[in-house]
Order: structure tokens, then C-alpha cells, then sequence
């Protein structure tokens, strides 16, 4: 017994220490725990919520484009989207097998799915074809069983019902490109799409909308558990443009197959009732991505699908530039109406002859005549004797010759010459042959098919500086309707009203005299009766030889070597209300190419009357008084 | 030894029955379900698949516990080294026929259980060393020459139990030997000179024995944020689960942590931070009062006991949970490195749970046979 209590009291001592050691451990997993649930609590709370807790964004729902009358140019379709969830296939080639008998699936396709099967989670859906037809959807659907894993889900993509018609306007929506990213998450968005051109492309801020937020929880995994929080988006905006859609269609089915441009315009207010521009797009394609054999046969096309001609087309203005040089000589005093000239079908100046289109002449000419058979001679005569200077300057005070401010991208300056632009651009002295060859709208000049609609409005609406808009207003998401506005007032230009309307009555001779360049494609019934001035525009130099060989037509030459074919015009003529130009890219004689056209274009906006609604809103007195007749 | 101790008789089952210490077992059924509730927890809310089963374990445990607690102190003595030799066949079968769970061999398959003889030799080396001291004088144990046997009795098992490899328990049962051996009165020195030669032998174990993974994860306990989504994730989650749980915690079944998955091994190595994650340093500190409250019993079980088989049994039991406890609760709070240890009486598994209610058995069969004498050569037959 004595050995075991030594024994007793040396493991006595020895347990007392063990459980003092075990005492001084568990409080020192007690401080621990004191620091990390009270001192470092808050810090780890953040990191808890931070893991728990992901913000996703909600993609505002685009805003719409709409007509003037609220008819739809642009709207959000559902888009029935094919999905595959990795982690509901059991067998992905069997599935895929089933699933092309439906949907075909090439070998191309199928790397890419097994692809994106391994890079992403499991429980992520992949997108395998987008905007599926209807049939397919439904024979999915029906064979939802065979196909586990394999799902339907609907998005939103973009529709323009007036395909190609509105393309050159509406321009169309794509992913966001690298470069486009700003920083704006929104931008991030996996298929968030952005306007690339037209409106889409100039409004885009508005129509996109604010994003709204979903706060999720998600777990370890990513997987999202639940909704904590919701913040709705602000829908984009609603864009009303000044278009007429029914009007722009016709107008696009008229151009047809030319490569050219016509510009319905309100000679009043400055509104837009149609653009049109072929060959065009269609925007609708570009949401289910073009093949790169399509989208090289769409840019290097010569007749410029892609392109608005309408505002990014520039041409010489040709003879619809006379009114122009006409009204620069009348105010300056060096003709009267009542000046004549003779034309013997050319003109020496210099070692120069330039020829008038008639090549044997016109004979004694006066201002009125020499508009309505369109005399080249005349206008060079009063060219020489105005002066570029003069007439660059008047064809300014008409919106020729610098950009109008419309609200579609990539609009052109034009180009209207001074002696002093000469010096500085070339380098060399202006030369009076170029101031002749001025008078006839050829040379150095350039305008667009929309400048010219503007020229012809203020021809046609006594001299008043329209501007041209097409796009009416922007009415956000949940925001009262604004008033209608009132028609802008637009100052005058100070051209003689005199003047204006000599050149009115040629221009309505153009069109309704039998000796008028228009005379053929003149609008018969009395009440919508047009004016207007023809222009062909030489895109090739005519040499001597060939002069004298004999002009060959038009319909001899090439495509690309035919002369532009133009018209302006107005109507009624007895009260202006509607312009039109328009502009056939080689499309030979304007009053045989372009006249017609515009002359089924005016009859269609004057029996439609487009603006009937917008002048019925404004009270009368700010209606501006027409011009008197021409 | 002649004299005949006055408490020595035989106990009728019923006076023994009566004899064990029903606090100490309504204190592990406390600890036990608190298990209960976070495995409940751990599911969502549902009893399966955890909290069910480990009831049924616990049932299983509890019945054994009462029946080795009621076993004869000297049959145990009696049948020590057999029993230790019997795990150690155990062990040694898992290098043959062992099933491969988690990247290590640990699991043997006996036909209804899947057994952990690395766990069971916890227990049985135990018995072995106690054994072998009980009959050792004071000045025995001083003695270089007396530690060989026990030393390799040591030595075996750890050397078993690495070849798994399990680093983790192997530590585990080097140290719960080593407190037996101090408490046994090993000579200060011997532990000092024995710690000196193995920091020396850090260097060439690091190079030979220890395996990358094994390397791993002792590198990102030194810097567990080096490697977030890498294997210093577990730690790293599980601290912000501890941290973001605060004084009082997200509540019952509310831990964002735990029930996102954000935490692994939730039910099992990892339960401790899910109980401190929904209840808070008050919960957290509360069971490791309870656990403490387990320690302090032992302690007194132990030095109770008229016999030192007795007293190195119980003190044994008593650093082996202890060890468990903390090594696990250092870990999940990113004190120790992951070494894969449950919690003892919480995390779910198997035999775990019932070799460690078989230790207790043993502590409580201590107490039942407090009085108990027994002579040097008891064990051999004759008392």
C-alpha cells in the first residue's frame, strides 16, 4: 500500500497538471472564438453576405419605335430560345441525337455545346439556336420526355415589321462589341443588344432603358436559392418618329430595285413623312447573325445596302440646282425675269465649249423657259455673271451644302464651293468654267437627297429655313404624354418673295407644260397637282471624240458610268404642303428616271395627307400661311 | 498481496447498475443531442439522413457503454494486451482489405459495420499501456530500459495508423500515448530529450514520410487566405461562418454559411462551426462547457480509483476525448490544419461515436470498480 500511494500522489500531481493544461487549451479556444465572433464579427458578416448574396441585373425591356400614328416600326418579340441544362443529361450525344431529328445539330455544333458544357456550371443553361419557328417549338414540346434536359425558354428580341422598308431608318440592334463596352454593367449583359445604326443607334440611350436589380441568393455553387430584394428597370423610352409608315412602304416598294433615294418631307414643320433608300437590309436579320458570305456580299456591295443614302449619299445637285442660281442672280440685280439669252446649244468660254443638253439649241431663253426646258446655256450665262461666291451663298441660305442636324448618324456636309474653299482645299484659283459648270448643279457641288428635300421646302414654303426632324418626340416609361408640340417657327430667309414665286411658276411649268422637262410624269388630277425640276447628273467626262461620234445613250453605257437621275418637286401646287426628292443612283435621265417616281410618291402623301392629324392639333393662327400660288 | 480490501466483493449486476454515475451519462446524452440537433440541422430540417441514424448509433453506444462500465475492472486488465493485439490485427487488415474513403485507407468492412480500427486503437492502447504500468514502481518507471516495450507499443499503431495515411489520428494516438506515459511518471527529461530528437527528425519526415497532400495542407494552415478557392477554402468559409455567426448567432437552421453550402463537411469535421455559426459564441461556448464539465468528471473518476490500472484507464479515456475536442475545435476556427478529426459525440460517423462511448464504458466501469484493489499479477490470474 505504501508504493501504490506514492504512485497515487505523483498521478494525482500529474492528472492536476494534464487538466490545468486542458483548462488553459479550451480557454484559449474560448479567446479565439471571442475574437472571431466579437471582435472580427462585423468583417465576417460582410464576407457571409458577400458570399450569399449576388446582385444581378435585369435588362430593361427596349423602347419601342412607333409611326406617326403610333404604329409600330420596332417592337420586342418573344424569342423562343432552345436550352440545354447540363446537369439534367444524362446521355448528351443520345439527347442530341433525338434532338436533331427536330432541330438539326451539325458536328460543329456539337463541339461547341460539349465546350460550353465544361467551361460553365453545371446547372447554367446553354443556348443552343435562338428564335426558334413555332413547329419546332411545339414538336419539342411534345417530345419533352425523349429530350430531358432540353428546354424552351422565351427572351426578347427585336422585330422591325417593316423589314427592309425601314431599315435605312431604323438602323438595327447587335451585341455590344468590345470596344462599345463603357463600363456600364448593363453593357456586360450576356445577349444585351445595342443600336448599331438609324435611330437605334442615335436614340440608344433613351430606348435602352435603366436596369433594374435582383438581389439573389445563391450558394456555394452559385446556384440561386431565392429572391431577396427586386428593383425594378426603367423601360427604354418610347421613340415617335414623324414617319408615315404606310407612306414609307410605298415609297421603298416604289424606289424598288434602284440603287437610290427618295425624302418625303412637310414643307412646313420639317417632318419627315418617309425616307427611303435601296437597295436596303433587313433589320430582322441581324438577330439571327449573318454567314460570312452574306455580310461581305452586304458591305462591298456597290449599290451600299448598309448605307442611308439619304443623308449619307452626296451627289451633285444637277439641274435642280437652277432655282438656286436663278434666285442669287435675281437678288443680286444681274438678271431680271424678263433677261434673255441665246441658245445655240453650246457655249465658248475660253478654249471651252460647254454644251447644253439639247444639242441643238434652245434659241432666246427667258428665266421661266430656261427652268422649264431646264436650258443649260442660260444658266451658264447667269452663272458667269453671278458668280460662285453668290450662289454658294444662296444655296447655303436653302440648307445645301452643310449638315441639317436630322437625327440619324453619319449625315453629310454636301459641299457648296467658294473661290476662297478652292484656294484652301486645292491649293489652286478658281476658274470661271467651274463657276459655269456650277450653274448647272454639276462640278464641285454636292448635297444630299435630304438637303435637296430641304431646298425644295423652302422653295416651295415662301422662303422660310425648315428644318428637318424625324424623330417627334421621346416619351418615357411613366411620365405623362407631353402636349403635342407647337410647330416651330422658322425664321425667314430673306429671298424675295417675288422671286419665289417666279421660280414657283417654272417650277410648276416643269411639270405642267407641254414643253416642260416633267411634262410626261406631271399628276393629272388638278388637286394635287405637282412643280418640281428634273436633274441628270454626268458622272463620266464626255470627250471630244465621242461628242462627235454621237452621245451615246444611257442604256449603251455600264451600270456605274450612267448618269444620276434626280427630281424635286412639291404639292399641291396650289397650296405646298408636301416635298420630295429623290435621287436614282445611274439611273439615267431625271425626267424619265426620277420624275415618275416622284410623281407617284407626291400623289400617294397627297391622297394619304399624313400631316392632316399634326395641322387639325395646332391652333390656326400658328399655322404658317402657305405660299401664294406659283 | 494478503490483505483483503473491506469494500472487495462481488457486486450483484443490480447493485452495480446502481453504482454508475447517471449524471455523468445524462451529461454525454446532453452533449449527444446537441449532435442530434445540428445534424437535424445540417439536413434542413430533417431528420434524415443524418440525425436518425446517429441516434440509432448513440442508442447502440449507450447499451455497450453500460455494459462495459459493468464488466469486472480485472477482467479488463486480464484481457488488455489481447484486446490491444486484436485492434492492431484490425489496423493491420485495412492495408489489405481496407476500403478507400476520402483518399485514405481507413475503413474496414466486418460484414454489418464498417469499422475504423485506427478509432478502436485509440481506445485499446489505452488498456495496453495501462496494463503495462499498473504494476510499474515509481522508481520502475525512471528506469530508460522499462519505457522499450511501452514505447513500441506506442510506436506500432502510430506507424499503422500513418501508413493509411491518416496523419491526423496517428498524432492523436502518439499523444494520447504520451500523456499516458507522463501521468504513468516518466521522468521530465526523457519528454524533453525524446521532443528535441523529433524536431531534429522534422526535416528528413518532411522529405520522406509525409505526403504532398499531407504537405498541403500544413502549408495553408500557415497562410490559409493564400489560396481561397484551393484547399484554404474549408478554413477560410469556416471562419466566416464562426465570425458572421457573432455573440448569438443567425439562429436555428438559419446559417446562411452552412445551409448555402458554403461550409463543407458540415455534418461531419465541420459541425462545431455550424453550431457556433446558428447559436453564436454563447452556443459555441457552451459546449465546450459541457465538454469541459466531461473532462472535470473524468478527472475525478480517475483519481478517485483505489487502483492505477484504474486511474491510467480513466485519465486515458479522459486526454483521448480531451485531445479529440480540441484538436477538432482548433481546426474549424483555423488554429490547427484540417487534419479530418470529428467532433466527438457530434459530428456524424459511425465508429466514432460508439469507440468513443466504448472509452467511456471503460471510465465509467472505473468508477463502478473505484474501490478495487488490485494486486501486481492480478492480471495473470491469481487474485
Amino acid at each position: 500500500m505504501h508504493r501504490d500511494s506514492d504512485r497515487y500522489r505523483m498521478f494525482s500531481r500529474r492528472a492536476a497538471i494534464f487538466l490545468g493544461g486542458q483548462v488553459v487549451l479550451l480557454s484559449g479556444l474560448g479567446a479565439r472564438m471571442y475574437y472571431l465572433q466579437v471582435v472580427e464579427a462585423e468583417r465576417y458578416q460582410t464576407l457571409a453576405n458577400d458570399n450569399r448574396i449576388s446582385l444581378k441585373l435585369l435588362a430593361p425591356p427596349r423602347g419601342l419605335i412607333v409611326d406617326r400614328f403610333g404604329r409600330s416600326l420596332a417592337d420586342n418579340r418573344q424569342n423562343y430560345r432552345l436550352i440545354l441544362t447540363p446537369e439534367n443529361i444524362t446521355d448528351l450525344d443520345k439527347t442530341l441525337d433525338s434532338l436533331s431529328a427536330i432541330v438539326p445539330i451539325g458536328p460543329n455544333e456539337r463541339l461547341r455545346i460539349a465546350r460550353e458544357i465544361k467551361r460553365r456550371r453545371r446547372f447554367n443553361p446553354i443556348i443552343i439556336r435562338e428564335n426558334l419557328e413555332w413547329n419546332k417549338v411545339a414538336r419539342i414540346e411534345v417530345n419533352a420526355p425523349d429530350l430531358a434536359g432540353i428546354g424552351i425558354d422565351v427572351g426578347e428580341s427585336r422585330y422591325y415589321p417593316g423589314g427592309a422598308a425601314t431599315a435605312p431608318i431604323l438602323g438595327y440592334v447587335s451585341g455590344v462589341s468590345e470596344k462599345e463596352r463603357t463600363g456600364d454593367p448593363l453593357l456586360e449583359l450576356p445577349g444585351f443588344r445595342i443600336g448599331k445604326a438609324g435611330i437605334e443607334k442615335t436614340q440608344d440611350l433613351a430606348l435602352r432603358g435603366a436596369a433594374g436589380t435582383s438581389q439573389v441568393e445563391v450558394n456555394a455553387f452559385g446556384r440561386e436559392i431565392r429572391e431577396l430584394q427586386r428593383v425594378e428597370g426603367q423601360p427604354g423610352a418610347e421613340a415617335r418618329l414623324t414617319i408615315d409608315y404606310e407612306l414609307q412602304r410605298m415609297v421603298a416598294a416604289r424606289l424598288g430595285d434602284n440603287a437610290a433615294s427618295a425624302v418625303v418631307m412637310d414643307i412646313h414643320s420639317g417632318e419627315i413623312l418617309a425616307m427611303a433608300s435601296t437597295p436596303s437590309f433587313d433589320s430582322n436579320a441581324f438577330k439571327r447573325g449573318f454567314s460570312r458570305a452574306e455580310w461581305r456580299d452586304l458591305i462591298s456591295n456597290p449599290r451600299a445596302p448598309l448605307n442611308n443614302k439619304a443623308v449619307v449619299g452626296q451627289y451633285a445637285p444637277g439641274s435642280t440646282f437652277k432655282m438656286i442660281v436663278a434666285l442669287a442672280a435675281l437678288e443680286k440685280g444681274i438678271i431680271t425675269p424678263q433677261s434673255r439669252f441665246f441658245c445655240s446649244g453650246e457655249m465658248e468660254l475660253g478654249d471651252s465649249t460647254f454644251h447644253c443638253w439639247k444639242r441643238t439649241g434652245h434659241g432666246s431663253m427667258g428665266l421661266v423657259n430656261g427652268i422649264t426646258q431646264s436650258c443649260d446655256v442660260y444658266f451658264y450665262e447667269v452663272a458667269r455673271r453671278t458668280g460662285i461666291d453668290r450662289i454658294s451663298a444662296m444655296a447655303r441660305r436653302f440648307g445645301l451644302g452643310s449638315r441639317l442636324g436630322i437625327e440619324l448618324p453619319g449625315e453629310k456636309n454636301g459641299l457648296m464651293p467658294t473661290r476662297k474653299w478652292k484656294k484652301r482645299a486645292k491649293g489652286v484659283r478658281w476658274q470661271q468654267g467651274e463657276t459655269v459648270l456650277a450653274g448647272i448643279g454639276q462640278g464641285f457641288l454636292l448635297t444630299t437627297p435630304l438637303q435637296l428635300a430641304v431646298m425644295i421646302s423652302r422653295l416651295a414654303n415662301g422662303g422660310r429655313a425648315v428644318e428637318p426632324s424625324i424623330l417627334r418626340q421621346l416619351v418615357s416609361f411613366g411620365v405623362p404624354e407631353p402636349e403635342p408640340g407647337e410647330l416651330p417657327q422658322f425664321p425667314e430667309i430673306g429671298v424675295n418673295k417675288n422671286h419665289l414665286r417666279i421660280v414657283g411658276r417654272a417650277m410648276a411649268r416643269v411639270t405642267n407644260s407641254p414643253i416642260g422637262t416633267a411634262y410626261r410624269a406631271r399628276i393629272k388630277n388638278p388637286e394635287f397637282r405637282m412643280a418640281g425640276k428634273t436633274g441628270t447628273v454626268q458622272v463620266r467626262r464626255i470627250t471630244k471624240a465621242e461628242r462627235e461620234q454621237g452621245v451615246r445613250k444611257n442604256s449603251e453605257l455600264e451600270w456605274r458610268d450612267r448618269d444620276h437621275a434626280l427630281f424635286v418637286g412639291y404639292g399641291p401646287v396650289r397650296a405646298p404642303r408636301y416635298a420630295v426628292a429623290v435621287v436614282v443612283e445611274h439611273g439615267g435621265g431625271g425626267s424619265t428616271a426620277a420624275a415618275p417616281i416622284a410623281r407617284d410618291i407626291l400623289t400617294e402623301a397627297q391622297v394619304r395627307d399624313p400631316s392632316r392629324g399634326r395641322a387639325a392639333s395646332l391652333s390656326p393662327r400658328r399655322q404658317p400661311a402657305g405660299p401664294d400660288e406659283g | 498481496m494478503g490483505l483483503v480490501p473491506e469494500r472487495q466483493r462481488e457486486s450483484t449486476i443490480g447493485r452495480k447498475l446502481w453504482q454508475i454515475n447517471w449524471s455523468f451519462v445524462l451529461l454525454i446524452a446532453l452533449i449527444a443531442g446537441v449532435g442530434f440537433a445540428m445534424l437535424y440541422s445540417a439536413a434542413d430540417g430533417q431528420l434524415d439522413p443524418w440525425s436518425s441514424r446517429q441516434m440509432a448509433r448513440f442508442g447502440f453506444g449507450l447499451v455497450a457503454m453500460i455494459v462495459f462500465a459493468l464488466i469486472d475492472i480485472r477482467t479488463w486488465l486480464r484481457y488488455a494486451y489481447f484486446i490491444y493485439f486484436a485492434s492492431l490485427v484490425l489496423l493491420a487488415a485495412v492495408e489489405v482489405t481496407g476500403s478507400v474513403g476520402m483518399g485514405a485507407q481507413r475503413w474496414i468492412n466486418l460484414g454489418f459495420i464498417n469499422v475504423q480500427p485506427s478509432e478502436i486503437v485509440k481506445i485499446t492502447l489505452i488498456l495496453a499501456l495501462a496494463r503495462y504500468f499498473y504494476a510499474s514502481r515509481v522508481e520502475d518507471v525512471e528506469r530508460m530500459t522499462h519505457l522499450f516495450v511501452p514505447a513500441a507499443m506506442l510506436a506500432v499503431p502510430v506507424f499503422l495508423v500513418l501508413r493509411q495515411p491518416d496523419l491526423g489520428t496517428a498524432i492523436l494516438i502518439l499523444v494520447t500515448g504520451i500523456t499516458i506515459f507522463f501521468l504513468a511518471g516518466v521522468r521530465a527529461w526523457i519528454f524533453v530529450a525524446t521532443g528535441l530528437a523529433a524536431i531534429s527528425a522534422i526535416v528528413p519526415v518532411w522529405k520522406f514520410v509525409l505526403l504532398d497532400y499531407q504537405k498541403q495542407r500544413l502549408l495553408t494552415y500557415l497562410n490559409p487566405e493564400s489560396d481561397p478557392l484551393g484547399a484554404g477554402y474549408h478554413v477560410m468559409q469556416s471562419k466566416i461562418a464562426l465570425g458572421s455567426g457573432g455573440l448569438f448567432g443567425k439562429g436555428f437552421l438559419s446559417g446562411t454559411q452552412s445551409h448555402l453550402s458554403f461550409l463543407p463537411e458540415k455534418h461531419t469535421d465541420f459541425i462545431f462551426t455550424m453550431l457556433a455559426e446558428e447559436f453564436g459564441m454563447a452556443g459555441g461556448l457552451g459546449l465546450v462547457g459541457l465538454y469541459l464539465m466531461v473532462l472535470v468528471y473524468g478527472f475525478f473518476i480517475a483519481v478517485r480509483s483505489r487502483n492505477h490500472f484504474g486511474r491510467l484507464v480513466g485519465m486515458g479515456v479522459v486526454a483521448a476525448f480531451f485531445y479529440n475536442v480540441f484538436v477538432n475545435i482548433a481546426m474549424v476556427m483555423g488554429l490547427l490544419p484540417v487534419v479530418g478529426m470529428p467532433l466527438p459525440l457530434v459530428s456524424y460517423g459511425g465508429t466514432a461515436m460508439v469507440t468513443l462511448l466504448f472509452g467511456f464504458g471503460l471510465l465509467l466501469c472505473v468508477f463502478v470498480h473505484r474501490d478495487v484493489t488490485i494486486s501486481p499479477g492480478t492480471a495473470d490470474g491469481n487474485y
